[in-house]
């Protein structure tokens, strides 16, 4: 009998459980007070914990603006770590909110998957890395080479392809985490590390010696990393996607974190929109007027967020390129708050 | 005389809770309808939560094309071939890891277990300190450890290169590197059925000549130099036929390419660290199960055995160990279901086990987590009841046949 109890227990308490997560994801938040968002193990410049244990980075932004628009508070986020195989199980799960997890947006993510993805807030491509002494100077001259490939990721299906369509071979290590990555990689138990090519050089910049090491010419994919949402709560994603769009928009109009009580009574109808003095945009999205002027506020717009996190002058070191605002030449678009 | 009259008592509905006749079956009935409204329950909720994620419970995605290369492949496999085969490989390689990990597990095991006995202080403290090192942090750990042990020791194929190579290949033939051990390997030539087929033969023979030598110990008392013979028996002939046919079985040695050694035979890090942090765990389990059993023959028999003019040698394998083995049986089968179960921490080290491809890159890419994680639970069930089954024949045949 006893035995059949102990069962009867946790099996109620697990149906209880499963039942309870099927409100939308905005209530839930607001009623929790605390954004659950998933993040990297720790992948410097994108999302890491600093010295004192906070979170920072590009991807870690995100989680901040939206925290900050909904909850009024930039902190208010529980930061839940998760590797390359994991997120979609905690996303799906309902074991976070909000994935903005260098995560490359794919048809199959998105429609089989029934993800949704918020916008692109990265726009990668997948490289190599090798050390100088090794004398390679193209991908197309790694056959027979040992490469170090994340598992769990589109990185893993793109080498597969291309050393398919190169008609040459290789012998894979598949590993976790950007930290496993760095351990076989400096050891020298693989020739060549493969991955997004904004990783390898953040990655780099953390090496002992950054100069002993090359990112090789060959981009081999599109990989546009983004925020992800479960499918179905249309209402979440908007204010997700929303949040991330006034962060590229206030960089297009100029609105920086420390202009933006001034930028609040501009002439410009589009940012008096977008910052809540005029219209009722936030009202809109189950928020308040002042969502946008905070999700700005929290860290600065899309290009302060850049500089300050992965770009030039940083350890990563990454030029905007294709990251740069469309008037400049570059990929980065939101469309209009009207 | 009087004849006493049994009345049937009236059945009352409070019998079934008041009388003991009645009291456990009634709360048999109540907790069998409990459990099955909640395992309904459960079930009802799963195919919901799945309609409300628009997701269907399907099985088709191991008919998919794969599309990702796998570090171990036991059976022809590329990028080509389908879920379903990446699974098989998985699943070959789990079955490589438990077998060659129980195996290595009874050998450390028994060692250690015996030794922990000796008379000799440093042996005994030596074999209890292994015991207790092993049996007293997590087997992930281990693993870890083992994995960065080889990473950080051994050295990377490039140092076997130049004149001035800070590595070189032990014997000449087996390169140990931190990617893995290269080692030598056989290349079948023509006519290598003449040699393997003599290799079988021998081992018959060995088999035959024991019994044919107990039966004729059992009946003159005389003891033949049984394992001279049984060596020479397996030995010779192979080489003979070898000679014979020609020489059909070569060897392939390992060659340094432009980045790793070809050719030859190559035992992945991650395999070797695995197995070797595996089967070092469960050998100090199976140590104390070895020395429990042992322990619970009494001191008579070896008296015994020893007053008949046994050497101590003789003692421990005729007259102890196939005593002690109906002790030990038991808790070395969980032993091995604790390998083989294990054996799933693989990830931690990127070994290609049942776990990282089927649970792991397939669940992944397909986002079939419900399907995947069936399938997986299932293969660990059924092999796990395999293995037990065939431990428990065993334990019956050694088992003390009470008459």
């Amino acid at each position: 009998m006893t035995k059949i109890k102990a069962f009867i227990g946790p099996a109620v308490f697990l149906t209880f459980a499963a039942g309870a997560a099927t409100a939308g994801t905005l209530g839930d938040v607001k009623g929790r007070d605390v954004l659950k968002c998933g993040v990297n193990t720790g992948f410097a410049g994108f999302a890491y914990p600093d010295s004192s244990g906070r979170w920072q980075g590009f991807d870690v932004a995100i989680c901040r603006a939206v925290a900050a628009a909904v909850l009024g508070d930039q902190d208010k986020i529980e930061f839940v770590p998760t590797t390359g195989e994991t997120r979609f199980t905690a996303l799906t799960s309902g074991e976070i909110d909000v994935l903005p997890r260098n995560t490359t947006w794919t048809f199959t993510r998105d429609v089989d998957l029934k993800f949704t993805f918020a916008g692109v807030n990265y726009y990668d491509g997948q490289g190599f890395m090798v050390r100088k002494d090794l004398g390679v100077t193209s991908a197309k001259e790694l056959d027979g080479a040992t490469i170090c490939v994340q598992t769990g990721t589109t990185t893993e299906l793109n080498l597969a392809d291309y050393f398919k369509t190169q008609g040459i071979s290789y012998q894979p290590v598949p590993i976790q985490t950007p930290a496993e990555a760095d351990q076989q990689f400096l050891g020298g138990a693989c020739d060549a590390y493969t991955t997004d090519a904004s990783q390898l050089a953040t990655q780099r910049g953390t090496y002992p010696n950054p100069a002993d090491y090359i990112i090789l010419p060959e981009i081999i994919s599109k990989e546009p990393l983004g925020p992800v949402v479960r499918q179905g709560d249309d209402e979440w994603a908007d204010v997700v996607r929303w949040t991330y769009n006034a962060l590229v928009a206030a960089e297009e109009y100029g609105v920086t974190k420390k202009n933006i009580d001034e930028m609040s009574s501009s002439e410009n109808p589009e940012v008096r929109r977008l910052l809540g003095t005029e219209g009722d945009l936030g009202r809109m999205l189950g928020l308040d007027a002042d969502w946008a002027k905070r999700a700005i506020a929290a860290n600065g717009n899309y290009g302060e967020i850049f500089a300050e996190t992965i770009g030039v002058g940083t350890p990563a070191n990454i030029e905007r390129g294709l990251n740069a605002l469309w008037i400049n030449g570059g990929l980065q678009y939101s469309p209009p708050f009207r | 005389m009087t004849s006493i009259d049994v009345s049937r008592e009236q059945f009352r509905l409070s019998m079934l809770l008041y009388d003991t006749r009645y009291r456990s079956l009634t709360i048999q009935v109540v907790a069998m309808i409990a459990l099955m409204s909640a395992a309904a329950w459960l079930v009802n909720n799963t195919v919901e939560n799945l309609s409300a994620l628009g997701k269907d419970f399907s099985f088709r995605f191991l008919g998919q094309r794969a599309g990702y290369d796998i570090s171990q492949t036991l059976i022809p496999y590329t990028n080509d071939d389908t879920h379903a085969r990446a699974a098989l490989v998985g699943i070959v390689n789990t079955l490589l890891v438990a077998f060659v990990g129980c195996l290595l597990a009874t050998a450390i095991g028994v060692t250690m277990g015996v030794l922990r006995l000796s008379r000799n202080w440093i042996v005994a403290r030596l074999a209890a300190v292994y015991v207790d090192g092993f049996r007293n942090i997590p087997v992930l750990l281990w693993i870890l450890a083992t994995m960065a042990v080889i990473t950080d020791t051994a050295p990377a194929p490039s140092a076997f290169r130049g004149d001035n190579a800070t590595a070189s290949m032990i014997f000449g033939s087996v390169a140990v590197t931190n990617r893995g051990v290269y080692v030598p390997w056989p290349i079948f030539g023509p006519g290598w059925q003449i040699v393997v087929g003599t290799f079988l033969l021998s081992v018959i023979a060995i088999l035959v000549f024991g019994r044919w030598a107990k039966a004729r110990q059992d009946a003159t008392g005389q003891i033949l130099p049984t394992f001279w013979i049984k060596l020479g028996l397996f030995v010779l002939p192979v080489l003979i036929a070898d000679q014979i046919a020609g020489r059909p079985i070569s060897l392939d040695y390992p060659e340094l390419q432009r980045f790793n050694f070809e050719g030859g035979g190559f035992l992945d890090k991650s395999f070797i660290a695995l197995t070797l942090a595996l089967s070092l765990y469960t050998g100090a389990f199976i140590a104390e199960a070895v020395r429990a059993g042992i322990q619970a023959i009494s001191r008579g028999q070896s008296e015994a055995a020893a007053a008949l003019g046994l050497r101590s040698g003789r003692i421990m394998s005729l007259v102890i160990l196939p005593q002690a083995l109906r002790v030990i049986i038991p808790p070395l089968i969980s032993q091995y279901l604790n390998l083989t179960k294990n054996s799933s921490l693989a990830i931690a080290v990127g070994y290609a086990d049942v776990r990282a491809t089927l649970g792991g890159i397939t669940m992944n890419q397909t986002g079939r987590e419900l399907e995947c994680m069936l399938l997986l639970m299932g293969f660990y069930l059924i092999l796990s009841l395999l293995i037990s089954g065939t431990m428990n024949w065993y334990n019956a045949r050694v088992a003390l046949k009470e008459r």
